[in-house]
């Protein structure tokens, strides 16, 4: 038999059945499509929290003090006071992995500019802090050692901040605003980072020397957390170990005795996110599978049903000289031909539902060539399988059963 | 007169088990069919008939016995030898048409051609338009076969039965669906193939359509029991006339 007949034939039972073609492509479609977005959806937000947690700081490392536990009263981190500046020259002239280092004072308050006021938080440290935490200046200039070491009043602002407490039309640079009562001239703005995968506004914030913090603002000697750089992703490890070595040395911890710091590494955060967000995967991901299970069953119900229902054609074809291999060939070239063209738009219908849901719910997505590649072939081959296997069976038969067939 | 002899059986038997019992629909049957001939096979229901024909059309393989078709021993072929058979040198008419659904008279002709694969795209359109205007459906050949009447669609699996110019045409009943007008259409077309010598193997159970072939051969219980050349035989046209007559003087 000529290849283009057989392509005649395949194409001519698919138009006499549009019914039938189309139930068996939309299976397809449904099952591919649902994968699609289902582990869009499910990376997309694996990845944003990725994001969000490498925004958080270069090679990041975080020493806390250890909260508290003494005579089984828990007093809670806040509470404790084990870090102050000291400990950052410590480490500092000790530790030879540290790439950068400051100490860090968070706090919220209240600024006042004029007559509009806005509660935000401010955060501070040395003129490494910057570095550090991924901050970036858009106007203006950071402030400077000297600053540092007088306690100067003066930060930069966020762009949430300015939003919320200038009119368009002024220059935020030079302006005196307050913080908790604090007059702080601002000497430069920060650059947008947008909302985090929390949906944190990463840009309510001010920015100011942690002397000042801590002198003018908390009036307190301890430290909220020492944040750390390390060289590269790969010593973040390491270094957090050479912290802790050189930490229980500086507190004279004896060997019997818990730290009495806690680190934590953008390495460990982006785990204990990213297991949770794993998880979330492999629940949208089961979804994807059974979407996929119960649009093959019904692929395969359709198929099966088709050609139980063609025997009397099956018969008649083969009557008529077609060889069994004839009319296997024209089934399972209609089953690719419907498999594959529902395949094409499962992947097309699965892209635009994913970036409907991208664009409706504000939902990150991640399309990736491999939930494609995987829903494509997997249904496809579910498609084909099926137009197949029930074809291989008739095409068996004696043609004058397949013809009495009812 | 010296005739090609194209079909020759001897000693044919078939069985079929059914369960523990065994059916013997044909036991021992010896026939030969010649060029040009235009035989009934007759019998009452159960007689062995089908079973006959379909050994005979490469449908189906005998229990015992031989079978020359052609001068080919068939018993001898596998399935694709005779998927080929039946492709290039039989054509069949079923009693239900077994016409393609919501498709073109033309392209249900065009069908055997199509798992032919020495017949080019314009040949195959030719050959079926040909056999199209031969059955008398010159302005018919779009129409779909869903959409026609049955002896319309009788003379579409005709066509389709002469679109590759076989040796034989086997009919099983093909008449057994239609009203006697239509019948008898129906047969004065096959009088009109037999004519340009076709030959034929026909299987009815009615005599009056047996009257218009030239040789019945009468079944019973597996058993050729009569064959016998009709010496007279009806002409289905002139049949058809005096059908028309009588309706004639009845409605009067
Ligand atoms: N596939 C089959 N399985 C079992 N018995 C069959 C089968 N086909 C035919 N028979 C039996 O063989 C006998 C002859 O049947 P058939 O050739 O169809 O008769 P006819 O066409 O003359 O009515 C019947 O008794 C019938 O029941
Ligand atoms: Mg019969």
């Amino acid at each position: 038999m000529r290849l283009i007949n057989l392509f005649k034939i395949a194409i001519a039972a698919i138009r006499r059945n549009k019914m039938r073609s189309f139930l068996t492509m939309l299976g397809i479609v449904i099952g591919v499509a649902a994968v699609i977005a289902m582990l869009a959806i499910g990376q997309g937000s694996n990845q944003s929290i990725r994001e969000t947690i490498s925004s958080m700081g270069t090679n990041l490392i975080n020493v806390m003090p250890a909260s508290q536990n003494r005579g089984g009263v828990q007093k809670g981190r806040s509470s404790s006071q084990t870090l102050d500046v000291a400990d950052v020259t410590y480490l500092k002239n000790n530790s030879t992995l540290i790439s950068a280092i400051s100490p860090e004072l968070d706090g919220s308050g209240q600024i006042v500019y004029g007559s509009n006021n806005w509660p935000t938080s401010i955060y501070s440290g040395n003129e490494e802090y910057s570095f550090i935490k991924k901050y970036e200046v858009e106007s203006g200039r950071t402030y400077t050692t000297k600053e540092i070491k007088n306690a100067a009043k003066v930060c930069l602002v966020g762009q949430t901040v300015i939003e919320n407490i200038f009119t368009d039309d002024v220059d935020p640079i030079g302006k005196t605003i307050r913080f908790n009562n604090i007059p702080f001239k601002i000497i430069g703005t920060l650059k947008e980072k947008g909302d985090n995968t929390f949906g944190q506004d990463q840009d309510d914030m001010i920015l100011a020397p942690y002397t000042t913090v801590m002198k003018r603002l908390f009036r307190q000697t301890h430290l909220r957390a020492i944040v750390i750089s390390a060289k590269s992703e790969e010593q973040i490890t390491e270094t957090s170990a050479e912290i802790t070595k050189l930490l229980r040395m500086s507190h004279k911890l004896k060997d019997s005795e818990d730290d009495d710091f806690e680190i934590r590494t953008q390495e460990e955060l982006i785990s204990n996110f990213g297991s949770i967000s794993e998880m979330m995967l492999v629940l949208l991901g089961s979804i994807a599978a059974i979407s996929l299970v119960v649009g093959g069953i019904g692929i395969m119900n359709i198929m099966y049903v088709s050609v139980t229902e063609r025997t009397r054609e099956i018969g008649l074809r083969m009557s008529i000289g077609g060889k069994g291999r004839d009319i296997l060939r024209q089934f399972l070239l209609e089953a690719t031909l419907l498999s594959v063209l529902g395949g094409i738009i499962g992947v097309v219908f699965g892209i635009v539902t994913s970036n409907v849901v991208a664009n409706l719910l504000a939902w990150p997505i991640l399309i990736t060539t491999d939930s494609i590649v995987l829903s494509f072939l997997f249904c496809t081959f579910i498609g084909v399988f099926f137009g197949w296997y029930p074809a291989k069976k008739a095409s068996a038969l004696n043609p004058i059963e397949a013809l009495r067939h009812e | 007169m010296n005739k090609q002899t194209i079909i020759e059986i001897n000693n044919l038997h078939k069985y079929y088990q059914v369960g523990d019992e065994t059916v013997k629909a044909l036991r021992g049957v010896d026939l030969s069919i010649s060029k040009g001939e235009f035989v009934a096979v007759m019998g009452t229901s159960g007689s062995g008939k089908s079973t006959l024909l379909n050994i005979l059309g490469c449908l189906d393989l005998p229990t015992k016995g031989d079978y020359f078709l052609d001068g080919e021993n068939v018993k001898t072929l596998n399935r694709n030898q005779l998927a080929e058979i039946r492709n290039k040198k039989l054509g069949f008419v079923f009693q239900s048409y077994n016409l393609l659904p919501r498709t073109s008279a033309l392209e249900n002709v065009e069908l055997p051609l199509l798992y032919n694969p020495l017949v080019s795209n314009s040949e195959r359109r030719e050959k079926a338009e040909q056999a199209l205007i031969a059955v008398g459906l010159k302005d018919r050949m779009k129409h779909l076969s869903n959409q026609m009447s049955g002896g319309q669609q009788q003379r579409v699996a005709i066509a389709r039965s002469i679109v590759n110019n076989p040796v034989v045409i086997f009919a099983d009943e093909a008449t057994g669906n239609l009203d006697t007008r239509t019948s008898f259409e129906i047969m004065a077309l096959f009088q009109e193939l037999n004519d340009k010598g076709m030959t034929i193997c026909f299987v009815t159970h009615e005599p009056d359509i047996a009257k218009f072939t030239k040789r019945n051969v009468v079944f019973r219980d597996g058993f050729i029991i009569k064959d016998e050349l009709i010496e007279n035989r009806n002409n289905a046209n002139h049949a058809l006339a005096q059908l028309k007559e009588e309706t004639y003087s009845f409605d009067n």
